[in-house]
């Protein structure tokens, strides 16, 4: 049985010779329409997943970030627009976001994961796509040599860094026998490895390295570990458990003696110091990339980034106080996107052709001053490692405020080069 | 620390542990034991009971023992429901073949994960405990809302057992049990009791998440855990045998809380894995189970 083609159905040729002429079109039109389009940036985003605390505040740093930059009239006087895909805090999907930002969403270049092994799945895609990949993520792996030349961290001081220029100050003044708990990870390892190395070359000793699986949710089992002798904890921890992290430890310390307690921000990350079971943390010590509770020597510009981000002086969102933000970490997207900008400007950005301008005006970059842009301090980027420096702080738990009380000098987070991107192919 | 607090705080939330497993299991058990459907949505009904626990006790205007109260009732009434309707709407009209109700199971599973993903969001959020009380011994302090938790999940157990054996809803149930098509001869509505199964099955889940939501904190990913452990606790003591389950939910959580603290937590998993390897391969059936 055949059937006739009536004028209204279309035969098999009008529908490729549309298709075909459709085609033809976009490809004359695209480029003509590519000049006049906004710079489209891709966001990896931990929107879901054992990041999710993070990722929340990260989008909004960064919406808060780009409107800044467009009311100041974009990139080389083209709008910015921002594609966010969310990668589930996971390396595999982490790895097709990067394609899907460069191949699908056509972005000029990505950025923005923090977990390190996202970042360390990732990378290696974004080296073969070509496209420059800016992380957040304070791990090792970038200076470190693991990655490639397209993977760089202008945002954010690296673990190694940070870790190194504490050291010094914890030996001096909590203790010199260390017990160390960790996420057991890269980026947990990256503490492990180096604040062991500082303690060591400082005169101290650790006397136990406690590694807990970032996706633990239970913690008690892993505290009788910390040998009696401790003078300090070190405590660094991540994932949905942090304040189930904390609350433990103060439980099975209670009312009897502790150790001196000094911990990474990121285990109260997106957390209220005012949870009950963390009073025990009165007196304690943190690491902070950048004070939570706003302090009396802030520079008149943190008050301008609060507002912008949408933060009060206490860390907590100014629509939500119970909901804390990551303020620790997030200044890493906003000075990232400042670093975008004036990159792609020194490097004439036009489109895609130019990615590798890009890169090498990145790696042309040295002394950052602090200002709105750098809004964390100062800075000094290592164009060889692809590594950005800046100072570091220390805070005092004070009537469940992070108070101040040190800040690193850049001198103290240096350390030799274990890479030269800059003689590598790209 | 020294050896004898060493152990007592080992001993101690390995008994917290089984309490939880034991709870969890029973109701993946009991589902499986009645209804012979291997439900793999189980860990979800125990994250959605959680979820709720968050919901309940932070809109409720009440002190927190007195809104937790009232969640340990609601929680596990709205997840019974939704088990109940899962199971006419879904498993039913598969005549609850085996293996289509793992495929329709594990669709569940990821429904009920991502609709709470998306009415709740990607955060852990904390649920106040009950009552805020904590031992301190000379060596370490401990949470008395734990030992309350396992002295909780001993008196539902207990509830499960009479029921199934005492009642008349268990009998019918166990007569459905050893024979679905004679229980129909006898006048039994096959249908309701296997709804009914099944949302006992999800509502134990929710009662042992509300138990221990305020020790750990409610988050959409949170059922992957207790879904695992079930199975192994399951395997172990014997599908559908609630002594067994019992059993295996001691062996698995005291082991699991003294091998973790003498060595690590990874090998009490391997360990309890292996275990399940071995249960398999010698006593497929379970140390519990009926011959099937």
């Amino acid at each position: 049985m055949t059937r006739k083609l009536t004028g209204l159905t279309a035969s098999r040729r009008a529908v490729l010779q549309g298709a075909g002429a459709g085609l033809l079109t976009a490809g004359f039109v695209a480029p003509i329409w590519a000049q006049a389009a906004p710079i489209k940036l891709g966001f990896q985003l931990h929107r879901t997943g054992i990041g999710a605390a993070y990722g929340r505040w990260y989008e909004r740093t960064a919406q808060a970030a780009l409107k800044m930059v467009n009311d100041a009239g974009g990139i080389n006087g083209r709008p910015v627009e921002i594609v966010f895909e969310d990668d589930g805090t996971d390396p595999k999907r982490g790895a097709e976001v990067v394609e899907k930002l460069t191949r699908q969403h056509n972005c000029d270049l990505i950025f923005g994961p923090l977990f390190s092994h996202v970042v360390i799945g990732s990378a290696p895609r974004a080296g073969e796509l070509k496209v420059p990949y800016l992380v957040c993520s304070e791990g090792f792996h970038v200076a470190g040599g693991k990655l490639n030349r397209w993977s760089m961290q202008p945002g954010i001081t690296d673990v190694r860094a940070q870790v190194q220029s504490m050291a010094p100050w914890v030996l001096a003044n909590l203790g010199k026998k260390v017990t160390m708990v960790f996420p057991d990870y890269a980026f947990g390892h990256d503490h492990r490895d180096y604040f062991t190395a500082a303690v060591e070359a400082g005169g101290g000793k650790v006397l136990a390295q406690i590694a807990i699986p970032p996706t633990e949710t239970t913690f008690t089992r892993y505290m009788p570990q910390i040998p009696t002798d401790t003078e300090v904890l070190y405590h660094v921890m991540v994932g949905p458990a942090v304040l189930t992290f904390v609350k433990e430890l103060g439980e099975f310390y209670g009312s009897g003696a502790k150790p001196q307690i000094f911990g990474f921000i990121d285990s109260l990350e997106a957390v209220d110091m005012a949870s009950p079971g963390l009073e025990f943390l009165e007196g304690s010590h943190f690491w902070e990339g950048h004070c939570r509770n706003k302090q009396p020597d802030a520079p008149d510009y943190e008050a301008t980034y609060r507002a912008a981000v949408g933060v009060d002086d206490n860390g907590a969102s100014v629509s939500d106080p119970k909901d804390i933000s990551t303020y620790g970490h997030m200044f890493s997207v906003w000075e990232t996107l400042h670093i975008i900008k004036a990159g792609m400007e020194s490097a004439g950005y036009q489109g895609a052709a130019d990615r590798q301008k890009f890169v090498e005006a990145v790696e042309a970059m040295t002394v950052i001053p602090a200002s709105l842009a750098h809004v964390q301090g100062e800075k000094v980027f290592n164009g060889k490692t692809h590594q950005v420096f800046g100072l570091q702080f220390i805070s005092r738990v004070e009537g469940g405020k992070l108070v101040k009380v040190h800040t690193s000098s850049m001198e103290d987070g240096m350390y030799p080069d274990a890479v030269d991107f800059s003689t590598q192919s790209f | 620390m020294s050896f004898g607090p060493f152990l007592l705080l080992a001993l101690l939330e390995g008994t917290v542990m089984a309490a939880v497993l034991a709870l969890t299991a029973v109701g993946l058990s009991l589902v499986f034991g009645v209804m012979r459907v291997v439900n793999v949505a189980h860990g979800e009904f125990f994250m959605v009971g959680a979820v709720l626990a968050w919901f309940v006790t932070t809109y409720l205007p009440f002190p927190p023992a007195l809104s937790w109260l009232v969640a340990l009732i609601i929680a596990p009434l709205i997840v019974a429901a939704i088990a109940a309707l899962a199971d006419t709407l879904i498993l039913k009209r598969l005549t609850y073949d085996p293996e289509a109700t793992i495929v329709a199971t594990i669709g569940i599973l990821y429904m009920l994960q991502q609709a709470v993903l998306t009415l709740y969001g990607p955060d852990a959020r904390p649920v106040p405990a009950p009552f805020e009380w904590r031992i301190q011994t000379p060596w370490f302090g401990y949470s008395g809302y734990k030992l309350f938790v396992v002295a909780a999940s001993g008196a539902i157990l207990t509830a499960v057992w009479l029921f199934m054996t005492r009642s008349r809803a268990g009998l019918v149930m166990r007569a459905t049990q050893v024979d679905r098509d004679i229980a129909r001869a006898f006048g039994i509505n096959v249908d309701r009791v296997y709804a009914g199964t099944f949302a006992l099955g999800a509502g134990l889940a929710a009662v042992a998440a509300v138990l221990i939501v305020p020790i750990q904190q409610a988050h959409y990913l949170m059922g992957h855990d207790p879904l695992l452990l079930s199975f192994v606790v399951v395997i172990i003591g014997g599908l559908g045998s609630i002594r067994g389950t019992l059993v295996a939910a001691l062996v698995i959580g005291l082991s699991d809380g003294v091998i973790s603290m003498f060595f690590s937590p990874t090998l009490a998993k391997i360990l309890a894995t292996l275990l399940v390897a071995m249960v398999l391969v010698f006593r497929p059936q379970g140390l519990f189970g009926a011959k099937a």
